[in-house]
């Protein structure tokens, strides 16, 4: 097997991350869908590290992790937060900053 | 002499997968492309959390797979042990049957959304077709070469704290500014003083007020379950028993239901302690 069906394998998960942002209302779907493209450039870069041969793409994704714990935290805390006010979770009620 | 053979045997079958790497693979992609395409259509958040945490999973065996094993392992700990239980928790709070409006606030923009995605698919795995990337060196040296006894994780401690230092710094404050922004919004300012217990009990005997606990449920009744309210002396049942919530659904069980006729009890000496005392 080429290692190189990891790194396509992590294209679709990506892909698949992307449309879900695009496609779902729900914030917390969205956080979630943010989170499988987190992932999937995860696994591209441990795939490259394995096709170099250095260690050096398991520390960028060890840093993309670090990344995306507090971007959780940082993220779920602003959606209940806008629960509490506007008792939605969906993005389209968000909507204050336009006017 | 021997032991280097073998270290050069391990290295050459390193730079190509194995035959059981390619079946675990094989099986593990499609799954974890059903379940990621599931996460986007699921209708309810929690499918789509339950779904998201199984490609978590599908992706640290394959970063086992890969000869990365700190990382197969803190995947597990820290993505579906602590993120997606941190999701979890937002999604009890927000309500668990919040589901998706379908009404679309933009014209087509639920084929547009599809479309782009394709199209960027399609751009991705031309790109990656492009490049060719064929043959690999293997982390079997890499991981081997390390100070100490050597091993994946040892390997990247020894790069963590040498090479990426000041990257692992920053992040140290970037860990520290996020705790502080995650209590900074989840903070409530007290608009109004605590009750005390003066207050509170003052409150109890105002009009309105109810100065003695409530009768709990099933006092003096055939059953003690929640649903059955409790008798009041004369026989009538007491409103003030049962949850309002069961009574707005119309749960609550009448007073005579499932009373048989005197002759018909099974059971005659076991239920009389639930009888109501005549």
């Amino acid at each position: 097997m080429n290692p190189a069906n990891y790194v396509y394998l992590s294209a679709l998960l990506f892909t698949i991350g992307a449309t879900g942002v695009l496609l779902r209302r729900n914030a917390i779907v969205v956080f979630m869908s943010i989170e499988l493209m987190l992932n999937a450039t995860n696994l591209a870069f441990v795939a490259f590290s394995r096709i170099h041969g250095t260690v050096d793409g398991q520390i960028a994704a060890f840093f993309v992790m670090v990344v995306a714990a507090a971007e959780v935290v940082v993220g779920l805390s602003i959606i209940v937060m806008i629960f509490r006010t506007r008792r939605s979770a969906s993005v389209d009620d968000a909507n204050l900053l336009k006017y | 002499m021997s032991q280097l053979a073998a270290q050069a045997v391990t290295l050459a079958a390193e730079t190509r997968t194995s035959t059981g790497e390619a079946v675990a693979f094989w099986l593990l992609a499609p799954l974890a492309v059903v379940a990621s395409l599931g996460m986007i259509m699921a209708k309810r958040a929690v499918h789509s959390a339950l779904l998201l945490a199984f490609v978590m999973l599908d992706l640290a065996i394959c970063y086992l797979m890969q000869s990365a094993p700190f990382f197969g392992v803190v995947q597990i700990v820290v993505y579906t042990g602590a993120i997606m239980m941190l999701f979890l928790f937002v999604l009890m709070i927000v309500g668990v049957d919040s589901s998706d409006s379908l009404i679309e606030t933009i014209r087509g923009q639920r084929w547009a959304a599809i479309l782009a995605g394709l199209g960027f698919g399609l751009l991705l795995v031309l790109g990656i077709g492009h490049a060719s990337i064929s043959g690999m060196a293997g982390l079997g040296g890499a991981n081997a070469s390390g100070r100490g006894s050597g091993g994946n994780v040892q390997q990247i401690a020894e790069l963590l704290f040498t090479r990426y230092v000041f990257a692992f710094e920053a992040t140290s404050a970037l860990l520290i500014t996020a705790a502080l922004a995650a209590m900074v919004l989840a903070h409530r300012e007290r608009t109004e003083p605590k009750a005390g217990q003066r207050t509170l009990s003052e409150a109890r005997f105002q009009p309105g007020g109810y100065p003695t606990p409530l009768p709990p449920p099933g006092v003096f009744a055939r059953h003690n379950a929640v649903d059955t309210p409790a008798l009041l002396p004369d026989g009538t049942p007491s409103e003030l028993s049962v949850s309002p919530e069961l009574a707005a659904r119309g749960d609550i069980r009448p007073v005579g239901a499932g009373t048989l006729p005197p002759g018909r009890r099974p059971a005659e000496e076991a239920e009389s302690e639930t009888e109501p005392v005549a």
